[in-house]
């Protein structure tokens, strides 16, 4: 090999470490998979012993997770005919007909209004914040910073009563713009920190050459400093719906019927009789994806996300 | 941490410079910027905070809207303080913090230290170890009791397997010696990977040239893991700590799908409890008076760590 | 894909939409009733479409399952939220309900429509609609009955080797026991045994710790030892009742009972972990709120013959009770549209609606249903139920009940799952914890 460096592993140590690393990956990895797996299962396939891996797949979970179902005697059944569709032939095996659709649809519309809302609330103000906190002498900068972090080691559980007395009187409880608003306010430390990390590391003289070019201080902010911290917002907004999509706490204590996400709702799911695990484990997947593919296409950002931008290399 | 390269080189910006480029309106456009954020941060933080802590001198409660609120002083506080079963919930969520730490900081250490060796692939199987974490805790809890089943969760059968010990001869989460490990090995193999992407951030940002230099200097590999490596790597390890901690000391919702608490109170953390006060028995008086008791606490020990890492950092 | 199935995916997508729609706007006309997810409420749905088809008024329906019910629904009635329009709210709820005045009263509606509570099973007047106790104050009407009995394996009962070896090691035949006692030799004979290639156990019981588990089962061993709320002569006085030395006696039972007799894993069950536990095979015995046993008898597995029924059996002075579950209909004070749902009560308490409710598995609480000469035989488990619901007691349905079951949850977890202290140091705490409820509600 010609150019050596001291820094670069040698193979044997690339190969050790890769095989630890996978071997972790793949036991960290098996809940995930036995997840999705069981989301294919039968409700009995999903509770025999020994744990079957081996099975006849089905989409009896995703249809259970989307549908409630009544149970109706031989005779009820004779009467109302032969299934017209799969999912009601699906059904039918096990006696029961579909009597209509589950809260699930609604649940995830739910997380998306509430998720994505307070992303785009949270990454707007954070950016404007950030900015400041970045570039201008903003009086007791450090207290306000440490005053932002603070606000994030409140257990959600200590400050929920207020909150609910609060909503209640402002009849906010249970609605998508109060929990838009609670997991904003939840999430602004995070986006602060995040953004303020990001825009500190564009070179100011980006911005002082605008200004001389006769742009206006916002202008600036607008059509230079934004462009330019465009993956660190993303990196951020990763960070911001993964909270916001997978809370609980607040979600269960605050909302009911009309504005209650996904995750309360989940581990709730029950069949006819008994905790309907399949359902359940189809809940979990389809509410993985979205997460999940915007993970994915941004993991090359997380890494900076994740430090605060305190990365430099 | 607070002294960001920006600082100080707007700091070391020449005072009449700064002022033509940056206008008259900074001030202003530096509190249209700042301002929103402040008022949603004291309208739902700080406001409920002091209203939680008004009513932690009462005895009120939300589900008697019609009986009358009486100042009970310290009351509240009192007997929370003198509650011995409390002091065992701090126990339960002091093990539960310092065990998934400690098994997180380690393994999420090793696994990026791992990673950095920069195998083929290992961009690929990052993003496969971070997934877990993308799940909704509550979800993961929920889940995990029927992983943990004796007879047919794969936790116990691959134990099981693995060991030779009969799968239904224990229960994960009906023991009360194993419980509070059960919340442990969750939260481990959720968070782990939070741990392992800051320490990656860490271990990537030290300058080759630092390593090059030890090594003209004939410094062993493992003199220089330890004067080089960790030393650099500290601040980003100590960060992870303090969002972990933070996180952990609220614990609430993966465990209660998990445990519910149980058995007994073996694994009711602080939250738990918590929540079983206020919106159980509806006393949120009492309620608030804790909640303040845990702010408290949580606060005053994450400023003496801050105080701490900023120490480190500037070393 | 071929056409066919795209279309009908297309209609798939279209119902879930039509669900995702219809709930969003609410409708001039629609009610929302809340109840618990299990069985009975989906034969609400099928039952309530013939209010719909009569009134013109379309039903909603918010139903949450068991572990989270009383959480979601005190919280929603705490909050003044106008989710409900009737609420089919558990028995122990209605003191605080009627105290915060969070239910209508229902006296007046009742006495209009001519609807006599008399016509009602008493226990189910009692525990579902009053408040206070054993006053003329309605607050609700019995929609629900339910009490805890038991389920066993029939077919594993009737098999002859099994029936020689029990009679050979207990002196009797293996039949449907009499008393506790009795129940537990049963379910020490299961323990552990190989049927048919598997390993079966004794019996399936309530230990979940989060909500109301393990109280419900405890209480219902409790009553047939002797345990006490109060003393009958001076109320809230609890000390000597409570922790009496016959509770101490039944508490220890259960304890055994846990012990010896249980799967593995079974420290954190309630009724769903229950029905899995038996209709998967793997117990003899499974005690249960009366609602799963229409499910029970229908089920592939274990339905038909393979199951029957028998009410709580007596403790050691040959007393029998069991504990009430069941729930009565409400109208929610803070619902806007209370006439529907008064009409909506008035339609649901008609004899033939609640036939035919009795019919779909709900178990009906009008006299002239369960009276009626052929109901007993109507259904396996008919007679089990009667006899269950004649010997029926109640929780504490005090405004403050919450904190009473949390207490209790708390110590019978702590001595039954989790092995601390003694039966006597869990009683005379959970008396202590209790009286000190009391104490803060000024109930002294």
């Amino acid at each position: 090999m010609s150019s050596y460096s001291v820094t670069e592993p040698s193979r044997r140590q690339k190969w050790v470490a890769g095989i630890l690393v996978v071997l972790y990956a793949l036991i960290t990895i098996l809940p995930l998979v036995w997840i999705i797996g069981t989301s294919f299962k039968t409700p009995s396939d999903a509770i025999a012993y020994p744990p079957k891996t081996f099975f006849t797949p089905t989409v009896e979970g995703y249809v259970n997770v989307f549908t409630t179902r009544t149970r109706l005697t031989e005779e009820q059944l004779r009467a109302i005919g032969e299934p017209q569709t799969w999912y009601d032939r699906l059904v039918r095996k096990d006696g029961l007909v579909i009597s209509g659709p589950s809260r699930f649809a609604e649940r995830f519309t739910n997380s998306m209004i509430i998720g994505f809302g307070s992303t785009v609330l949270c990454i707007v103000l954070g950016t404007a914040a950030a900015y400041a906190f970045s570039r201008f002498k903003v009086p007791l900068k450090d207290d306000l910073l440490f005053f932002i972090l603070s606000t994030r080691m409140m257990p959600p559980i200590a400050v929920a009563i207020p909150i609910f007395l609060m909503f209640r009187s402002l009849g906010l409880s249970d609605t998508h713009a109060g929990m838009i608003l609670l997991y904003t306010a939840v999430n602004l430390s995070l986006s602060v920190w995040l953004l303020k990390g990001f825009i500190d590391e564009i070179p100011i003289e980006y911005e002082e050459a605008a200004l001389i070019d006769g742009y206006t201080r916002f202008q600036a902010f607008y059509k230079v400093v934004l462009p330019q911290a465009a993956t660190g917002i993303a990196s951020t907004a990763v960070f911001c719906l993964i909270f916001a999509w997978n809370e609980y706490a607040f979600a269960v204590l605050l909302t009911s019927g009309n504005a209650q996400t996904a995750p309360p709702f989940i581990p709730t799911i029950i069949g006819v009789s008994g905790q309907d695990w399949p359902a359940v484990a189809a809940g979990a997947t389809l509410f993985l994806v979205p997460v999940m593919v915007f993970t994915i296409l941004l993991r090359k950002h997380l890494l900076r996300g994740i430090t605060f931008g305190a990365v430099r290399k | 941490m607070l002294h960001s390269p920006v600082d100080r080189v707007a700091e070391a910006t020449p005072r009449a410079i700064a002022k033509r480029f940056r206008g008259l309106s900074d001030r202003s456009l530096a509190w249209l910027f700042v301002a929103p954020t402040i008022v949603l941060l004291l309208a739902v933080n700080i406001f409920p905070l002091i209203w939680t802590i008004r009513l932690s001198f009462t005895n009120f409660r939300v589900n008697r809207p019609n009986a009358e609120v009486e100042f009970v002083g310290l009351k509240n506080y009192i007997s929370i303080l003198s509650d011995k079963d409390i002091w065992l919930t701090m126990q339960a969520t002091a093990h539960f913090l310092i065990w998934t730490l400690v098994l997180q900081v380690l393994i999420g250490f090793a696994l990026a230290y791992l990673i950095n060796k920069k195998f083929r692939g290992n961009d690929l199987w990052t993003t496969i170890i971070v997934l877990p974490m993308m799940l909704s805790p509550a979800v993961v809890g929920n889940f995990w009791t029927f992983l943990y089943q004796p007879q047919i969760g794969l936790f116990n059968y691959a134990v099981g397997f693995l060991t030779g010990a009969d799968p239904s001869s224990f229960s994960m989460i009906g023991d009360v010696t194993l419980a509070p490990w059960a919340i442990i090995i969750v939260d481990t193999w959720m968070w782990t990977p939070f741990v392992m992407l800051i320490c990656l951030a860490g271990l990537r940002s030290i300058p080759d040239s630092i390593y090059e230099a030890a090594e003209c200097d004939r410094a062993s590999k493992w003199r220089q893991f330890w004067t080089i490596t960790i030393p650099l790597v500290l601040p980003f390890l100590m960060l992870a700590v303090l969002f972990r901690g933070i996180e952990n000391f609220k614990m609430f919702d993966l465990v209660v799908q998990l445990t519910g608490g149980g058995p007994g109170s073996i694994t009711e953390l602080t939250s738990i409890n918590l929540k079983r006060e206020a919106f159980e028995k509806w006393r949120t008086g009492y309620a608030s008076a804790y909640a303040v008791i845990l702010f408290v606490t949580v606060f005053g020990l994450a400023s003496i760590y801050v105080k701490a890492l900023n120490k480190v950092k500037q070393r | 894909m071929n056409f066919r199935h795209s279309k009908s995916l297309a209609a798939f997508a279209a119902m879930l939409a039509a669900g995702v729609a219809g709930t969003s706007h609410a409708n001039a006309k629609d009610l929302t009733l809340c109840w618990a997810a299990w069985d009975p409420a989906n034969a609400l749905v099928e039952l309530s479409k013939d209010f719909e088809a009569k009134s013109g008024v379309t039903m909603k329906f918010e139903f949450v399952p068991w572990p989270n019910f009383a959480d979601r629904m005190l919280n929603e009635l705490n909050s003044g939220g106008k989710l409900c329009d009737l609420m089919i709210g558990d028995s122990q709820w209605i003191g605080g309900a009627a105290e915060n005045g969070q239910y209508v009263k229902l006296n007046d509606f009742f006495d209009k429509e001519g609807i006599k509570m008399d016509d009602f099973i008493p226990a189910t007047v009692v525990g579902y609609a009053e408040w206070p106790k054993n006053s003329p104050n309605y607050w609700a009407l019995p929609a629900f009955g339910d009490v805890v009995g038991w389920s066993y394996r029939k077919d594993w009962f009737e098999r002859p080797e099994l029936q020689a070896e029990f009679k050979q090691k207990y002196g009797r035949d293996l039949a449907v026991p009499k008393t506790f006692a009795e129940l537990k030799d049963i379910a020490e004979f299961f323990q552990k045994r190989e049927i048919d290639g598997k390993t079966v156990y004794g019996a399936a019981i309530y230990t979940e710790r989060g909500s109301e588990g393990i109280t419900m089962g405890v209480m219902d061993v409790l009553y047939s030892y002797g345990f006490q709320y109060e003393n009958p002569d001076k109320p809230y006085e609890l000390d000597g009742f409570v922790n009496s030395a016959k509770a101490v006696q039944g508490l220890e039972f259960y304890k055994q009972l846990y012990d010896c007799c249980t799967p593995p894993g079974h420290s954190d069950a309630y009724m769903s972990e229950d029905i899995d536990a038996y209709k998967s095979g793997q117990v003899a015995l499974q005690m249960n709120f009366a609602f799963t046993w229409p499910g029970i008898n229908a089920d592939a597995n274990v339905g038909g013959d393979k199951s029957g029924y028998f009410p709580n059996p007596a403790g050691p002075d040959g007393v029998a009770f069991a504990q009430l579950g069941g729930q009565g209909i409400s109208v929610v004070s803070a619902s806007e549209k209370k006439d529907d749902a008064l009409a909506y009560i008035k339609w649901f308490a008609q004899p033939e609606i609640q036939q035919k409710w009795w019919q779909m598995g709900g178990y009906s609480a009008l006299r002239k249903v369960v009276e009626d000469p052929g109901f007993a035989t109507s259904q396996p488990y008919a007679q089990t139920f009667l006899d269950s619901m004649a010997i029926v007691k109640d929780f504490w349905a005090e405004p403050a009940y919450a904190s009473l079951l949390q207490a209790a949850q708390k110590r019978f977890h702590d001595y039954v799952v989790a092995g601390q202290g003694s039966a006597q140091d869990a009683l005379d705490g959970l008396a202590k914890d209790w009286t000190q409820v009391f104490d803060d509600d000024g109930k002294y």
